[in-house]
């Protein structure tokens, strides 16, 4: 098929020059920088490009990695949907300050982030004192790097899903209990599924940003290599012994893993929001 | 299923949606709640239905006091007007909603969903999404799907309001057709007195909270109880309080309405008459609705055939005598007018 059969009719002309335009901004944004990693990478050749990457202290960064994303990503799934749902749903005095409150991690520096929960957590710290004593370690620890993900994933979920449920319709609500649901089942088979699409951008988005996330971790985790020492600080680690292509392989692997976690997700979310006619 | 409205009350903050209302509705009937938007027709509806709780009074049904029966225990048969199907099920998905949460084992919810199908003319809809749909292929689909779980009195709130003209009017043909066949009894709210004329058996005709008055078409339109139904269920003029046209007028503040299909037109005076001069004539059709004006400067508009105008050979400006059938003589409260006004 040709690029014309794509171009139809519309309202709005310069199909033409707006794909143009696309093409050449992620080019230039995101194709370029990341094909010149592959060429980096490429330089160190295919055995020595495979020891750097399986090497165990790297492999268990990778683990580490992906493992608290997921984990923090999931829970802010759950949370974020339920503060999302108070703030649709309810009203309260104060309630414009709380929805202020959940953007505070995106613009909040990491590192500050990362300061502010290392001291929280810490041994010594205002909560780490008392969860000490229970045998719970949280700072210097995978618990900690989840806390500190988990803090800047937080708006995502509640930013995607706030508008669908704003936009749901209570009468749907109502007829499923006319017709005999209780709100457990209107809850699971109403609300739920017509909430799936967004949600999943959501844990999309926080997952795909724990991933990569750098400053806040490292101060929380401890760095502990084969411990809690996440991908992006051993990335760093190779750049300062100059070890540029070990690095850059390091990133390369991540990058293809994301990639197809990513769009594994996508497929998913197109599949649950197959009722909507485009 | 007998519904039994009794003495019921609702308030929103301030504003009194239903005051005091006592209604009975017989079994396998089509009733229609005619009245203007905001008269508090859609909350009864909902007081019925359970999804508003009454502040006082008692809902029975079926000799059952159902006031504080949750709603889910009622097994009663909502539709919204703007449908509220489940977008993320198919239609045959959203048939079986009702039976799927009750447990019903699979293979009688095939063949209920199949039947449904047949019966609001949908067979072959069964795997598409509502958003593939029409409207009125929406509403029929919301109409199985409360007809599924075999309600005991089917609700349906202003049903055609979101349809197009032309589709309305099929729909309420066919529904009037289906409750014939299926026998629930139905309550529907509508604006629309045409709509309630048309389908219903008996007509509650609500104002302000209140009933005005429970009747069936013929009643309603042909015997209206105040002047309120009567200018609510169509055209009406008012006439001037004339002693010696209505010599039955003794007291001076009373109203006379008559419809404009009740006035006859002549050239030659003759009988009890008004003098009137035409105005403009507008012809609609196979009928002429012509706009006179009294001599005391008061607007009459009179509804003619097109035989009937063509033998008087009406022009505007020509002087005619005005023969008034049918007039009806309500007290004119004041209160009251300043409502017939609002719903003219």
């Amino acid at each position: 098929m040709t690029l014309l059969a794509f171009k139809k009719h519309s309202v709005l002309p310069g199909f033409g020059l707006s794909l143009g335009y696309t093409v050449f901004y992620l080019s230039m944004i995101v194709l370029i920088p990341l094909s010149a990693l592959f060429f980096k990478s490429a330089t160190m050749g295919w055995t020595q490009f495979w020891t750097t990457v399986t090497d165990p202290r790297v492999v268990a960064a990778y683990q580490l990695t992906f493992g608290a994303s997921l984990v923090a990503a999931l829970i802010n799934a759950v949370f974020g949907l339920l503060v999302a749902w108070v703030l649709v749903r309810y009203t309260f005095p104060g309630k414009r300050i709380l929805d202020a409150l959940v953007d505070l991690p995106f613009a909040l520096p990491t590192a500050v982030a990362g300061i502010a929960l290392t001291s929280l957590y810490a041994p010594n710290g205002w909560i780490g004192q008392y969860l000490d004593p229970l045998g719970i370690k949280v700072a210097f620890t995978p618990i900690g790097i989840v806390i500190a993900l988990m803090f800047i994933g937080f708006p995502f979920v509640v930013r995607t899903v706030q508008p669908v449920l704003q936009d749901l319709e209570l009468e749907s609500e109502e007829a499923a209990a006319c017709l005999g649901a209780s709100r457990l089942q209107t809850f699971l088979t109403v609300i739920l599924p017509t909430l799936i699409p967004s949600l999943l951008t959501g844990f999309t988005l926080a997952f795909a940003r724990a991933l990569g996330e750098y400053g806040s971790v490292v101060f929380i985790s401890g760095n502990m290599p084969g411990r809690t020492e996440i991908a992006s600080l051993l990335i760093i680690t190779k750049l300062e012994q100059y070890d540029y292509a070990g690095a850059t392989a390091i990133a390369v692997v991540m990058l293809v893993a994301a990639f197809v976690l990513l769009f594994a997700i996508n497929l998913l979310q197109r599949w649950s929001s197959r009722f909507a006619t485009r | 299923m007998s519904i039994l409205i009794d003495n019921v009350s609702k308030n929103f903050g301030d504003f009194q949606a239903v005051a005091d209302i006592r209604l009975e509705i017989q079994p396998g009937n089509l009733v229609a709640l005619l009245g203007p938007s905001g008269c508090g027709k859609s909350t009864l509806l909902r007081l019925i239905a359970g999804l508003e709780l009454p502040d006082s009074g008692q809902i029975w049904l079926e000799g059952q006091d159902a006031t504080r029966q949750r709603l889910q225990e009622r097994n009663i048969g909502f539709v919204f007007q703007h449908y509220a199907l489940f977008k993320h099920l198919t239609v045959a998905q959203n048939i079986a909603f009702g039976l799927e949460v009750r447990k019903t084992p699979k293979a009688p919810i095939k063949a209920r969903v199949e039947e449904l199908l047949e019966l609001v003319q949908l067979a072959g809809y069964g795997g598409r999404y509502p958003a593939q749909l029409s409207g009125g292929q929406r509403q029929r689909v919301a109409l199985a799907r409360a007809l599924a779980v075999e309600p005991r009195v089917l609700l349906l709130d202003e049903p055609f309001g979101a349809l197009d003209a032309r589709v309305r009017k099929d729909l309420r043909a066919w529904l009037r057709r289906l409750h014939d066949e299926v026998h629930v009894t139905t309550i529907f709210v509508t604006h629309d007195p045409e709509e309630a004329l048309e389908v219903s058996d008996t007509i509650v005709v609500m104002n302000k909270g209140r009933v005005e008055q429970v009747g069936s078409p013929v009643e309603i339109y042909d015997h209206p109880e105040s002047a309120f139904v009567m200018s609510f269920l169509g055209q009406v003029n008012t006439l001037p309080n004339t002693p010696e046209l209505f010599p039955q007028l003794s007291e001076a503040a009373r109203e006379v309405l008559v419809r404009p299909h009740d006035l006859s037109l002549s050239v030659q005076a003759g009988g009890p008459s008004l003098t009137a001069r035409v105005e403009r004539l507008m012809y609609l059709g196979w009928q002429v609705q012509a706009e006179l004006v009294l001599e005391a400067g008061q607007p009459l508009i009179v509804q003619l055939s097109r035989e009937q105008a063509d033998r008087l050979q009406l022009r505007p400006d020509q002087p005619v005598y005005v023969q008034v059938r049918n007039p009806k003589i309500f007290p004119a409260v004041a209160a009251d007018k300043q409502l017939i006004e609002a719903a003219a």
